[in-house]
């Protein structure tokens, strides 16, 4: 294995884009982060797209193909695979674009993510997404996407306490970072009593404490190490891709109130990055949920379980504070374009990394970590990216 | 969709058919060929076993944005159920009042009608919980 770093990074505006399609916002986040990369396209020599549901949300399958097709790459033939794990598929196409580059195999891949989720009514986007879960023996029954992650709350606050006010405090933390992003779905603050007032989508979580149906694409180059000082003067290294899962249903599950699989990941990839929490500059969190960032603080080590608001709740989470937490805005307020989220965090990171990021830079940031999910945190997927 | 889909399921959703790893003992629901923690020592052996339906809510939410074909429900209560035989079971309490849920609270399984397939299409049964004495 040879180390991996990257060479570009681009992104759409993540929001309801009425006037682009799947293959628009997928070119579009493409062509920045082959700008942004300084190669032209005879450079790649592969692409890993990430996307949930194409052909479900717009009928559009063969995503690889045909992102590949209208980037201008059929001319050269370049392979193109669409890489899929629920909400975890941008991650997914970055781990399997890293393993790429890493094995040797190819020099300079591109990995993206894309979803056009706002083509279709909410209920069927909401019954699609409900698909990332146990459509047998969970959604069959009722249980939509948001109800699972209601009860995996309800049993945290009745294990420790937690108050619909004191989870209020994450949404407010990712808005207040949103409005900094330009890029982001929601560019404004909020405050607990919006969260806690706004319409109740599953008892406990309101639609405050739940992200937002976005439509985004997000797209990185990738280089082995050795090349990447010939086309970036900060090139970002991928220190850890660490991918682990559970069980696909939350009554499998021993416990609602820790994510073995965000647990496995974590640890496997501070030790690949050989990082231990405190080394973590910023943190990129799959906050789909308050309760699942809230799960995802932890079990990535961060805080004691049942312990993780306490961060919330002593300001420890903004930009400014010790562990700045989604300051892109987070699915919550950048937006969850669920098969762009996953590479989209990372391309917040290779910004900040770079510091050009604007007014929400973390001083200093030189080692992030984005944690992506898939279902209810079925699918568990962690990157560790540094300054080389 | 095509009737086979709900009817290769309907004894393990009509009458709540698990299965039970005869290496450790495990009981599983709904049915697998596999035992996680037995592997490959299990396959080909797993027993098919009835629960009693019997159990208490682990979790559970009341849903106010359904999923298709939920709409006349709505607002209903969805809960993760601990039997005593081992498996959590994912299913709707009704017969009711939302406000009386509560984590623990004794519920016993019902057949009853889960949804059907637009106007046409075949009614699909399996179970809901209804609430016990406490």
């Amino acid at each position: 294995m040879r180390d991996v770093a990257i060479i570009g990074a681009g992104e759409t505006k993540y929001g309801e884009h009425w006037d682009k399609s799947l293959r628009n916002l997928a070119v579009e986040a493409g062509l920045k982060a082959i700008e942004d990369a300084n190669i032209g396209a005879e450079d790649i020599q592969a692409i890993f797209g990430g996307n949930m549901s194409a052909g479900s949300f717009v009928g559009q399958d063969h995503v690889g193909a045909l992102i590949a097709d209208f980037a201008g790459l059929a001319e050269h033939n370049v392979p193109a695979i669409r890489i899929e794990s629920a909400c975890a598929s941008g991650a997914a196409a970055l781990h399997s674009g890293y393993m790429a580059v890493a094995s040797g195999l190819y020099d300079i891949v591109l990995v993206g993510g894309v979803e056009k989720m706002t083509d279709l009514p909410g209920d069927m986007v909401t019954d699609i997404l409900a698909g990332a879960a146990d459509r047998e023996w969970e959604v069959f029954f009722g249980a939509t996407f948001p109800a699972l992650g209601a009860m995996m709350a309800r049993r945290y606050m009745h294990e420790y306490g937690l108050t619909r006010e004191q989870m209020a405090l994450l949404p407010v933390i990712a808005h207040k970072h949103g409005a900094m992003n330009p890029d982001a779905h929601f560019q404004r603050e909020v405050t607990v009593e919006q969260v806690l007032n706004a319409p109740m989508v599953a008892d406990p979580l309101t639609i405050m404490n739940c992200s937002p149906v976005s439509d985004g694409g997000a797209a990185l180059v990738l280089a082995s190490a050795d090349i990447a000082k010939k086309y970036t003067d900060s090139p970002i290294k991928i220190s850890a891709s660490v991918a682990a899962n559970d069980y696909i249903s939350l009554h499998e599950r021993e416990s609602l109130t820790v994510s073995k699989s965000t647990v496995e990941a974590g640890k496997k990839a501070y030790k690949m990055a050989k990082k231990e929490p405190k080394d973590i500059d910023l943190a990129e969190i799959h906050d789909a949920f308050s309760i699942i960032a809230l799960l995802g603080i932890e079990d990535l080590g961060f805080a004691k379980k049942g312990e993780g608001i306490k961060l919330a709740e002593e300001g420890q989470l903004y930009y400014d504070g010790d562990l700045p937490y989604n300051v892109s805005g987070g699915l919550k307020a950048k937006g969850h374009p669920v098969g762009a989220t996953g590479v989209g965090q990372v391309v917040e990171l290779v910004k900040q990394l770079r510091n050009e990021a604007g007014k929400r830079q973390v001083p200093d940031a030189k080692v992030g970590l984005a944690h992506n999910v898939g279902g209810t945190m079925t699918s568990s997927i962690v990157h560790i990216v540094e300054v080389m | 969709m095509v009737v086979p889909r709900f009817w290769r399921e309907r004894r393990y959703r009509y009458s709540l058919i698990g299965t039970r790893c005869p290496v450790c003992g495990t009981v599983y629901f709904p049915p697998r060929d596999v035992c996680p923690k037995c592997g490959r020592e299990s396959v080909g052996k797993m027993e098919e076993v009835q629960l009693s339906g019997k159990g208490k809510v682990y979790s559970y939410t009341v849903v106010h944005q359904n999923v298709l074909g939920y709409k006349y429900q709505k607002p209903y209560v969805m809960a993760i159920i601990e039997t005593p035989e081992g498996p959590k079971i994912t299913g709707q309490i009704v017969d009711v009042d939302p406000e009386e849920v509560h984590i623990g609270m004794p519920v016993h399984a019902v057949f009853r009608r889960i949804g059907e397939d637009g106007k046409a299409g075949i009614i699909q049964y399996g179970y809901k919980f209804v609430p016990d004495e406490e």
